[in-house]
């Protein structure tokens, strides 16, 4: 079966070459062969998808068959592995990891050849760029961490076992996204350079990978999401964000992304902003690198890093061949990125985009800086300094803050110019509400002058409101006035109002889920925990609930032995749930690993819903008695909620326009009422 | 602790009453540090009034904040959450001290009990830090702190972002002042003034209805 795998992924690396060479010189030469040429490296092109996704079988079907000859199912898999396990088996590892990101590439890769009719020689420079990408993978693959590698000195009986901590259900889905946001990006990167370096005329490779980019987006916003609620509910410490190098490495590519997609609507109107777009989406796909070089490098240590080694430096040099790429083309051509219009007043959509921009690529480079800064820190004083959460909290949030704000005004300015009267028309009423909600909070408690996060929370909540109020107010306004003029109801209004400008009534969905994630997040500062030995019919309190310990039991199965605690959750003196808690100990790999338990608190709470949390420690190796942490973490629920509502969002705005419907009316109309026109 | 804030409440307390003012323009001092002269005390008009008056304020503020934060510091248990999230566990799992919860860790709980037994102590919190960077080294502090070179991790956020909006503003205004480009054919377009516009702009959205 190695054999298969390692031929399989040598023939990819030939195969990916050629098209990448071959490819190069069809676009450079200027004779009639050089279109065969370009054929036969879009075919081998295609060709590369089938041998990367040949050689992926084979490692899956290696992990299935327990083939512990190979090393990394030895080093990642056992016989007693669960198959949905052992399936994930495939991205649990570097060799593995590189491998999927192979193979989602050339997959990629492989929709855009197919596709190539649509502007031929766009596609053919898009081409060469992926295949370059596709050569460097494979060349890491085969030279430097060979998933087909053998184990030395005979075959053992059994795998030393996935890593209890990636044996979580979330594990099978949280990289897969990850990586198809990471890789979704080279499409862009791709076509970007490409219309670069052949001063490719207007907006068209733009509208080519709009979808693109929104599908790669989405990928990587699950992604994130996914890594936070892994960590939520495995890592057992209660909380979900650690600002932990790898967790920053995926949300740096996702700031900038979000920064090109907003700012790409610029070029697209208005044909501003050209260079600056190359730049963003050069950045972003620099910046996927860089974090999949973090994850796998181990230059900086990580909870999430689970493979380190030598293989940064190859990252390395392909991060700055790229970056000398990219910076030579855009200096050289930038001639063809002139602007085509002009900024006409300072309040209108198009500043308040660039001030999107600045404050995303500031959060991002805050990011980038607190990653790195440990690194700098030992060069420069010959000693490593922690760059934790205390600094990304108090550096990150306020520009986090300014940000929500500019999300609540910005969709309420029109292009070009914005008057003030009718700002503070359409502001009045969400500012209104959202100042009330800051009122309410004090009200029932909150003293945001006492604490700095509570001040961040009530700021949060207010601008968070904001944002709310400021979509359902223009999704009202719209759906009137076609109500209006339909004489259809207020919501079936709304909907067709969504459906005549998908794009912009998605984004403002996307806006309203950022904003319930926000409020999600805001309960951080009012979260509380008790940790106790728990006997027999022992309690703990935590806020409204009262926690009792029924009983512990254990169970077994070939792949850990565990033991629960049963916990009886009682509110206002009725029993509202029962929680199990647990520890598990893995036999294959002889590590322990805790599972906590989160109940979150709908049926009760609705709005100001609670996760009751717990995590069953172990034993207190003095007295024997198990210890039981319980958190009650505040709001938390809404995080995800609110991911839900951003890609659904996200989903709205893929889908069509719909052609404006003609008004119904007794009188002549001519021309139809376009509503919502603007993004 | 209790008997540090009593002392600062007290010497405060002595700064905010040294000097009253009554509503006749008289002003009496009561302590020695601010006792105003027979000079003061003979031109003492309404500015000084003002002067002497919001003085009080800001003496009674500051009074309010050293109490506010001298109970804070004197609440053991909200020394200890402070302080404990202020360190990561030296495991090596990269966690918040008070956070490391995982299995095995041979670290957090041993740094958690040093961490109380200093607080019985009652040493203060730069002693208590400076112990576990002795014991543990300088990556036991969860951020850099605000000497040296350190300074320059929290100064170059700030800095990138005045940075940036200088180059935003200084686009904006680059392109607000750059000519209307003429159309191929050579005709020009008339910009009009800004109420022409502004004109134009309501009967379009009026026309639109959005």
């Amino acid at each position: 079966m190695s054999q298969i795998g390692s031929f399989a992924l040598l023939l990819a690396l030939g195969l990916s070459a050629y098209s990448f060479l071959a490819g190069l010189l069809a676009l450079f030469r200027k004779d009639a062969a050089s279109a065969r040429l370009g054929e036969t490296a879009r075919r081998a092109g295609i060709a590369t998808f089938a041998a990367v996704l040949l050689a992926a079988i084979v490692l899956v079907v290696s992990a299935f068959s327990d083939d512990f000859s190979i090393a990394y199912i030895f080093h990642h898999s056992n016989r007693d592995l669960p198959a949905a396990y052992k399936f994930a088996v495939l991205w649990s590892g570097q060799e593995g990891s590189l491998l999927f990101w192979s193979l989602l590439l050339a997959g990629y890769g492989f929709v855009l050849r197919l596709r190539y009719k649509t502007d031929q020689r766009l596609f053919a420079h898009a081409s060469v760029v992926i295949a370059s990408v596709q050569v460097f993978f494979l060349l890491i693959l085969n030279f430097a961490a060979h998933p087909f590698a053998i184990m030395q000195g005979g075959v053992p009986p059994d795998g030393s076992g996935l890593n209890p901590l990636l044996q979580y259900p979330e594990m099978v889905i949280h990289p897969p996204m990850l990586y198809l946001g990471y890789v979704g990006f080279t499409v862009p990167f791709a076509f970007a350079l490409g219309a670069l370096i052949m001063k490719y005329p207007g907006e068209k490779w733009i509208h080519i990978t709009r979808r693109w980019t929104m599908v790669t987006w989405c990928f990587l916003t699950i992604g994130v999401f996914l890594g936070a609620h892994w960590a939520y509910a495995v890592l057992g410490w209660g909380g979900y964000w650690g600002w932990d190098p790898v967790e920053n490495a995926s949300l740096m590519p996702w700031l900038t992304g979000t920064a090109f997609l907003h700012s790409v609507m610029m070029q697209e109107k208005r044909g501003m902003l050209k260079v600056w777009n190359m730049a963003l989406i050069f950045a972003t796909f620099l910046l996927s690198m860089l974090g999949t070089f973090l994850t796998r490098s181990g230059v900086i240590s990580s909870v999430h890093a689970f493979a380190q080694s030598s293989i940064g430096s190859w990252f390395l040099v392909f991060i700055a061949l790229t970056l000398a790429v990219c910076t030579y083309f855009l200096v050289v051509n930038r001639s063809h990125l002139k602007s085509e219009h002009k900024l006409e007043a300072l309040v209108s959509r198009e500043s308040s985009f660039l001030f999107n921009n600045l404050l995303l690529l500031t959060l991002c480079f805050t990011i980038l800086w607190g990653t790195f800064f440990p690194i700098l820190s030992e060069f420069v004083q010959g000693h490593k300094v922690t760059v934790g959460p205390p600094f990304f909290n108090r550096v990150a949030v306020p520009v986090a803050l300014l940000l929500l704000l500019l999300t609540a005004i910005g969709p309420l300015l029109a292009w070009r110019k914005t008057s003030l009267e009718s700002l503070k028309r359409n502001f009045l009423y969400p500012a209104i509400g959202a100042l009330s909600i800051g009122g309410m909070m004090i009200l029932f408690g909150v003293r945001p002058w006492e604490d700095p996060s509570y001040f961040y929370a009530t700021m949060a909540a207010v601008l968070s409101a904001l944002v709310m109020f400021t979509v359902i107010s223009e999704f009202l306004r719209g759906g009137r006035v076609i109500a209006g003029k339909t004489q259809q109801s207020l919501f079936s209004a709304m909907l067709q109002l969504c459906h005549r400008n998908t794009r912009r009534y998605g984004g403002y969905i996307v806006h309203f889920g950022v904003a319930l994630v926000v409020i999600g997040i805001l309960g951080t500062p009012f979260n509380k925990e008790v940790e106790k030995e728990m006997g027999f019919g022992d309690k703990i309190s935590i806020g409204p609930y009262t926690l009792v310990c029924q009983s512990y039991t254990q169970d077994d199965n070939p792949n850990y032995g565990n033991e629960w605690a049963i916990i009886n959750v009682f509110r206002g003196g009725k029993q509202i749930t029962t929680m199990y808690p647990e520890r598990r100990f893995y036999k294959a790999s002889q590590q322990p690993q805790t599972l906590p338990r989160i109940y979150p608190s709908f049926r009760e709470d609705l709005f100001l819903v609670n996760d009751v949390y717990l995590v069953y420690e172990g034993k207190n190796e003095t007295t024997g008695r198990p210890i039981i942490k319980a958190h009650l973490n505040p709001l938390v629920p809404w995080i995800w909620i609110g991911l839900i509502i951003m890609v659904f969002g996200t989903i709205v705005a893929l889908v069509p326009n719909a052609v404006a419907v003609q008004v119904a009316a007794t009188t002549p109309v001519r021309a139809p009422a376009h509503v919502g026109a603007g993004d | 602790m209790w008997e540090q804030v009593t002392e600062m409440k007290s010497s405060i307390s002595f700064r905010a009453d040294s000097v009253s003012c009554g509503g006749t323009g008289s002003c009496v001092g009561t302590g020695a540090l601010a006792r105003p002269s027979r000079v003061q005390l003979g031109t003492c008009r309404r500015p000084q009034q003002l002067w002497i008056r919001s003085s009080r304020w800001l003496q009674a503020a500051a009074l309010t904040i050293a109490v506010i934060v001298c109970m804070g510091a004197g609440d053991d248990s909200a020394r200890f959450k402070d302080l404990g999230h202020r360190m990561m566990c030296a495991c090596g799992c990269s966690q918040i001290l008070l956070e490391c919860n995982h299995v095995g860790c041979t670290y957090s709980d041993k740094m958690r009990d040093q961490l109380q037994a200093a607080l019985d102590k009652g040493n203060n919190d730069d002693l208590i830090l400076q112990g576990f960077v002795q014991d543990y080294g300088p990556t036991v502090i969860a951020a850099p702190t605000a000497t040296g070179f350190n300074r320059v991790a929290w100064i170059m956020p700030f800095a990138a972002l005045a940075f940036g909006i200088t180059f935003v503003v200084y686009v904006v205004r680059s392109w607000k002042n750059r000519p209307t480009p003429a159309l191929a054919d050579g005709i020009t377009i008339r910009r009009g003034n800004e109420d022409e516009l502004d004109e134009f702009r309501r009967k379009a959205r009026k026309e639109t209805d959005l």
